[in-house]
């Protein structure tokens, strides 16, 4: 039981992370005071969904983190979107029609990226089987009954039990 | 004792040393640039786009301007280039060469300033039937342009091809560029699809 206990604090290791790190980087902004719209409520979708748009210059920052000229346009293209009518849905499709779904920092979920996202928990579940099986075989081989002595050996055992140490 | 159970683990073990060897040989020295991403444009319709000449330009450089309809009729590269590029200057005796064997090159140039784009092709030679001008960058995030140059490979109906991220190495003339401009002069089969997706590499 207690390897299972060990499992779930791994687990829940990372839900604690935030509450331990209370220096959390400051917000410095690759957005520049010119792309900003005047709608609060539009800046904000925009702002939301320009952090799931994966920067195709930099690869591993969202345009809303990076100074490359392609993400301000892709941040401005956003805006231009929304500002147009757009839903949340609609803007990010537009962006991902032209620069397929690796554009997008959470990958999508299908037949493509099934691997991706099952994968983990199937070798999780594996790795679990495995450890359930190993454990109850080492139970049953330590609770296994032992066969009681036969005569010979209860003999040996009384002859060893009534010798006397050597003085 | 060596149970067949006691084999998996090992078993295990290897498959993934064999994918993960396999993995970085591709990228390494020479090979397989993962940073490149293939294009979500391939086997689609180009971009509308209708983009005016690079302005001011001299008589000695006539180029007109270029829109969506002019890719049509015929199997041509789409150069994306800029002068302030230097892979862009690199590449240009590539461009030049193709042009001379006769095959059809536009150019989008990219957020360029006239004068500059002028003197690079005066200086260089000018390998384009026609330039059209992307001031605000949204032409070539139609195409899904995401590093300079690229070059895209679009058939007589007017369908992406292939796209080449980077500059296009003399030696990939032969081995890349003159047969794909061949196989783009073929109908799409699902061969050519699958080829045209994952092929690239330096």
């Amino acid at each position: 039981m207690r390897i299972f206990l060990f499992i779930a604090a791994l687990l829940a290791a990372p839900l604690c992370a935030p509450a331990l790190s209370p220096l959390a980087p400051s917000e410095a902004l690759a957005l520049q005071p010119d792309e900003i719209l005047k709608d609060p409520a539009l800046e904000a979708r925009a702002r939301e969904i320009s952090k799931e748009l994966r920067c195709l210059v930099c690869q591993n920052q969202s345009i809303d983190d990076s100074d490359a000229t392609l993400a301000r346009d892709l941040r401005i293209l956003v805006r231009d979107r929304l500002t147009a009518g757009d839903t949340d849905t609609e803007a990010v499709d537009f962006i991902v029609e032209r620069y397929g779904d690796f554009v997008l920092l959470r990958p999508p979920f299908k037949n493509s990226t099934l691997i991706l996202w099952i994968g983990p928990g199937v070798i999780f579940a594996i790795g679990i089987f495995g450890v359930t099986l190993w454990h109850r075989r080492r139970r049953v081989a330590v609770a296994a009954p032992v066969a009681p002595l036969s005569a010979d050996e209860r003999a040996r055992v009384d002859a060893m039990l009534a010798e006397k140490p050597d003085q | 004792m060596l149970r067949p159970l006691t084999l998996i683990p090992v078993a295990v073990f290897a498959v993934l040393a064999v994918v993960f060897a396999v993995y970085l040989w591709q990228v390494g020295p020479g090979g397989k640039d993962i940073s490149k991403i293939p294009s979500a444009m391939i086997n689609k319709p180009a971009p509308q786009f209708d983009l005016k000449p690079i302005a001011n330009l001299p008589a000695r450089l006539k180029i007109p301007g270029l829109k969506t309809a002019d890719l049509k009729g015929g199997v041509s590269l789409v150069n994306v280039w800029a002068s302030w590029c230097p892979p862009c200057r690199i590449e240009h005796p590539v461009l030049m060469n193709l042009a001379q064997q006769g095959v059809t090159i536009y150019g989008i140039n990219y957020k360029d300033k006239p004068e500059d784009a002028t003197r690079f092709l005066d200086q260089l030679g000018n390998p384009f039937k026609k330039v059209g001008v992307d001031n605000t960058g949204r032409t070539a995030i139609d195409w899904g342009v995401y590093g300079y140059p690229e070059t895209f490979v679009v058939d007589a109906s007017g369908h992406i091809r292939y796209r080449h991220v980077g500059q296009i190495y003399p030696h990939q003339l032969e081995s890349l560029i003159l047969p794909l401009l061949k196989q783009a002069a073929q109908p799409v089969t699902d061969s050519s699809k699958a080829g045209s997706a994952g092929a690239g590499g330096s």
